[in-house]
């Protein structure tokens, strides 16, 4: 079978956070994991070309796997190989979105990245085969990597055997007891001491490393970013009022200030009264504008990313931080107050 | 604890209320003003200030 494996620029050996930036692009043949996984899969496939994609590329650009998918049709793929990306927020997510369109388009796929990847909600009906946490967990994971794939080129389905990643469904259930007793048998049991017991179990936040400090915020850019659903008026582009799907982004080159009435607030949970009648207090446009000219800010970024935090789910929420910070960084942002409701 | 220090954000400038984070409707305008001023400016300490976890940035209000 004829496979074609997807890395980002670090594993395609092309550099590192400096060369994230770079385009789609098609190796001949297998680069940096790929050697690991052609020898594990033996003679009976191909790796026949590796495609690479910069991290914040893929991660900016939605163009980013259509390109990619050409490339693996126009390399003769009968199968695509996205990863590993470990816990790798921008290469997990490029994993998952490339294998979703092959997938899509009849061209069988699958990604390996941790569970905790925020890119893993991307995947679509593509398989998704954990992976560690690290590239410390390198071998084992290109180990169960390929024998997914041997797997699915046999044309056997993947289960959670397999190291696929089942992401959970809802299923109806018949209990005994009604809602009311066991709302009031919890309470009893957390009463005794159990921490733990619960219906409705809440995934954690995770934990992120905070950013290392900018020397001065004199002399670097700065971009406003909110959750506060701050919009056109009109909601042109219309950004959910809750349980945002997506992001947004607006030009304030050369606005002094949110004019009320030029732009509101879309947010459904909270009286958006007082940030309609001044949008500034959702967004500080007016006051950064005028410490820029003071010359507090280096630069002021030209435009700002807008969301709707309310009700949206954490897995969506970091998805949304990865693209951020791939989005502002590729424009040379080294800082970002993102105000929050 | 705060909210915000329970999700984890790094650097936190507390503001006043839910649907102001950089405003303050109680206040005239020009206090309002100068109020936002300092939320913004203190975000722009907070950047450059090395930080290992949540960690809290109070504005000390010069109106107050």
């Amino acid at each position: 079978m004829r496979i074609v494996h997807y890395v980002n620029q670090f594993y395609a050996g092309l550099g590192g956070e400096d060369s994230a930036g770079i385009g789609a692009r098609v190796l001949k043949g297998t680069v940096g994991p790929g050697r690991l996984l052609a020898q594990l899969l033996g003679a009976e496939h191909d790796i026949v070309a590796t495609l690479v994609c910069g991290d914040d590329h893929a991660a900016s650009h939605t163009t980013a796997a259509p390109e990619l998918l050409k490339m693996a049709q126009a390399a003769g793929a009968d199968l695509l190989v996205a990863g590993p990306a470990f816990g790798s927020g921008r290469y997990g997510l490029a994993c998952a979105r490339l294998a979703a369109v092959a997938q899509a388009a009849g061209l069988p796929a699958l990604a390996a990245m941790h569970p905790d990847n925020p890119g893993i909600s991307e995947a679509g009906d593509a398989p998704v085969i954990a992976a560690g946490a690290t590239a410390r967990e390198m071998r084992p994971s290109v180990q169960r990597l390929a024998a997914a794939v041997t797997k699915l080129a046999a044309g056997e389905a993947l289960t959670a055997a397999d190291g696929r990643v089942i992401q959970a469904a809802r299923v109806g259930q018949l209990v005994e007891q009604r809602a009311a007793a066991r709302a009031v048998e919890l309470v009893l049991r957390r009463l005794g001491g159990d921490r733990e017991a619960t219906e409705v179990p809440v995934g954690g936040f995770g934990v992120v490393d905070p950013a290392a400090p900018v020397d001065k915020a004199a002399s670097v850019t700065v971009a406003l970013v909110t959750e506060g659903a701050v919009v056109p008026a009109g909601n042109p582009d219309r950004l959910e009022s809750a349980r945002a799907s997506r992001w947004l982004r607006y030009p304030v080159e050369g606005a002094d200030t949110l004019a009320s009435g030029a732009w509101e607030s879309v947010d459904g949970g909270f009286a958006t009264t007082a940030a309609n009648a001044d949008p500034n207090r959702l967004l500080p446009l007016d006051a950064a504008r005028a410490l820029e000219r003071e010359g507090a800010i280096g630069r002021l970024h030209g435009e700002f990313l807008t969301t709707v935090g309310n009700g949206t789910p954490v897995a969506t929420a970091r998805r949304f931080g990865v693209e951020w910070a791939a989005q502002l960084r590729k424009a040379g942002v080294q800082a970002a107050i993102l105000t929050a409701t | 604890m705060t909210i915000a220090e329970q999700v984890g954000a790094p650097r936190i400038v507390p503001g006043r209320g839910i649907p102001y984070p950089c405003g303050d409707p109680n206040l005239p305008p020009a206090a309002e003003r100068q109020w936002r001023r300092q939320l913004v400016q203190r975000a722009l300490d907070a950047v450059a200030v090395a930080v290992e976890h949540p960690t809290i940035f109070e504005v000390d209000d010069v109106n107050a």
